[in-house]
């Protein structure tokens, strides 16, 4: 068993962040400039012990740590798996990270884990749903977490509010803050025909705790319609940037991720990535 | 009009299946390409998964028969955690009865090495026990005590030359595997699970100290079955790699 740490860092800075993958460790010892926070996916580091935990153990004593979940499955229609939370809950509470947050979506269903944020209608019942998960989510950490808004391909007939009405609804009723990933806005602006720099404008922006950037793929539906997918494989595009430069404007700064899980580059092109979002957050001047 | 997780999670793991109705294109058409993103995403992910656990099958059966074999597992065996470190432990089973590549008889064992490699990996750590311990402890209380191996060591016994099969396609310059069943160790020194090939009698060894077998009884066992059972080189071999976390001596019934 892993004895608690210290917490050094109560808070992520206004500033750039990556997710964390370990082949960058040595990079990182090396020189991790501009970057000033790492976050990881919390799964990656339930196991017992092994290289991922003494990595973690290590990078936790000089940098903030974020811990993000991939596998709650918030918006799920069962109860939350309560495995899962416990094996969340002894992660956080050794660890002592900075912040935690999770995804407006669902994962799992049946017992069936399908490894992807799938897509929950915007209805009064799943609002009831979410805020009553949040809550025990929030409970069983003992702390607030944040909530992130999801890529998404398509609609759902029966909903019956737009997105960021029913993640304001979500942090006014459960407290918890929100992770504002400015590519899934663009990606589902894209694919939903709507304005992402309304979305940006509508956003409650007191609320967010973090901004996520990262890379997506361009297709086409059936139609020839524009259909952009969330791949984290690439880097940002300039329309992203854009909107992420627009967000900070409106929003103020904001600890911001890059986000990179497939194809990862060698450590300099990240740092590149992370570069510009210091650009953006401390112009010069 | 409504869409259940159920249908939803049906639909994705079955590409015959319809999309749910209720889910739109933005011109609220049905949406049929957009819900196979979805599909594509649940796929695609799981196949990596599987092929960041099955490396060495991955290169024996070839990358386009793994992606085949791999789409056959998960809608088979759905994963059921979240957590993907632990995604393919029915893969040897399943490999027992896949059809299309059944006639290779030595893949599930395969399987079975490259699982235990992993939980290897994300196994406990432990602090070796300093080798002067079991050196200095005379004879009869050695044979009486239970060696405790560490959480990172694992045992695989098979009628199939699997450390030769390892060696041979996952380094360089190893010569071709030797047609006889081999038993491996997998000890884990720091942080990377190393694979080593048991002498005559070793895997005997280990397995009884692996069931709480006392020192005495493992060599026991281990020399009724090989006569020559070469001790000292086994007990080099599991200091070497740090994989004895202890020695228990005291009530052995």
């Amino acid at each position: 068993m892993l004895d608690a740490r210290t917490p050094r860092f109560d808070r992520l800075p206004d500033a750039p962040g990556v997710g964390y993958k370990l082949q960058h460790f040595a990079a990182i010892q090396a020189d991790a400039r501009p970057v000033e926070w790492l976050e990881i996916h919390a799964e990656n580091y339930m196991g017992d012990g092994g290289r991922p935990l003494a990595q973690l153990r290590h990078l936790a004593e000089r940098f903030p740590i974020s811990v993000h979940g991939v596998g709650l499955s918030i918006g799920g229609e069962g109860r939350l798996d309560p495995d899962h939370l416990a094996r969340l809950s002894h992660l956080v509470g050794w660890l002592h990270p900075a912040s935690f947050s999770e995804h407006l979506a669902w994962s799992t269903h049946d017992s069936h884990f399908l490894n992807d944020l799938l897509p929950l209608p915007y209805t009064q019942a799943t609002l009831a749903r979410v805020c009553s998960h949040i809550d025990e989510v929030q409970d069983a950490l003992g702390r607030r977490m944040l909530l992130e808004n999801p890529s998404t391909y398509l609609a759902f007939v029966e909903s019956e509010m737009s997105e960021v009405e029913f993640l304001g609804e979500i942090a006014r009723r459960t407290g918890c803050g929100l992770l504002l990933d400015v590519n899934n806005v663009f990606v589902s602006a894209t694919n939903q025909q709507t304005d992402p720099y309304s979305y940006i404008d509508a956003f409650p922006h007191a609320h967010v705790g973090e901004i996520h950037l990262g890379g997506h793929d361009e297709d086409a539906d059936e139609t020839g319609a524009p259909l952009l997918i969330d791949s984290h494989g690439r880097e940002v595009v300039d329309p992203v940037w854009a909107l992420y430069a627009h967000t900070i404007a409106v929003g103020g700064r904001k600890p911001t991720l890059i986000e990179w899980d497939t194809d990862v580059p060698d450590w300099p092109v990240l740092a590149a990535e992370a570069e510009r979002a210091a650009a953006v957050l401390e112009p010069a001047g | 009009m409504s869409v259940t997780q159920t249908d939803f999670t049906r639909a994705v793991f079955d590409p015959g299946q319809a999309v749910p109705p209720g889910l739109t294109n933005p011109d609220g058409a049905a949406a049929t390409k957009r819900f196979d993103v979805y599909r594509n995403n649940v796929a695609v992910s799981l196949t990596e998964a599987l092929e960041t656990a099955f490396p060495l099958l991955r290169k024996l059966v070839g990358s386009d028969n793994f992606r085949r074999l791999a789409g056959a597992y998960l809608r088979a065996h759905p994963p059921t955690s979240p957590l993907m470190m632990h995604y393919g432990q029915e893969m040897p089973q399943f490999l027992e009865n896949f059809g299309p590549l059944r006639r290779l008889g030595y893949l599930p064992d395969v399987a079975r090495l490259e699982l235990a490699l992993r939980g290897s990996y994300h196994a406990a750590d432990a602090t070796p026990l300093a080798p002067e311990t079991l050196q200095d402890m005379p004879a009869d209380r050695l044979m009486a005590a239970r060696l405790r191996l560490a959480p990172a060591v694992r045992l695989v016994r098979s009628r199939w030359p699997i450390h030769g099969i390892w060696r041979f396609n996952m380094t360089d310059d190893a010569p071709k595997p030797e047609s006889r069943g081999e038993n491996v160790l997998i000890t884990r020194p720091d942080f990377d699970p190393a694979p080593h090939l048991l002498p005559p009698g070793g895997g005997t060894f280990v397995a009884a100290v692996l069931q709480g077998e006392s020192f005495g009884a493992a060599y026991e066992a281990a020399v009724a079955q090989v006569a020559e059972f070469d001790l000292p080189g086994l007990l080099s071999l599991l200091l070497g790699g740090g994989a004895i976390a202890g020695l228990d001596e005291g009530d052995q019934e």
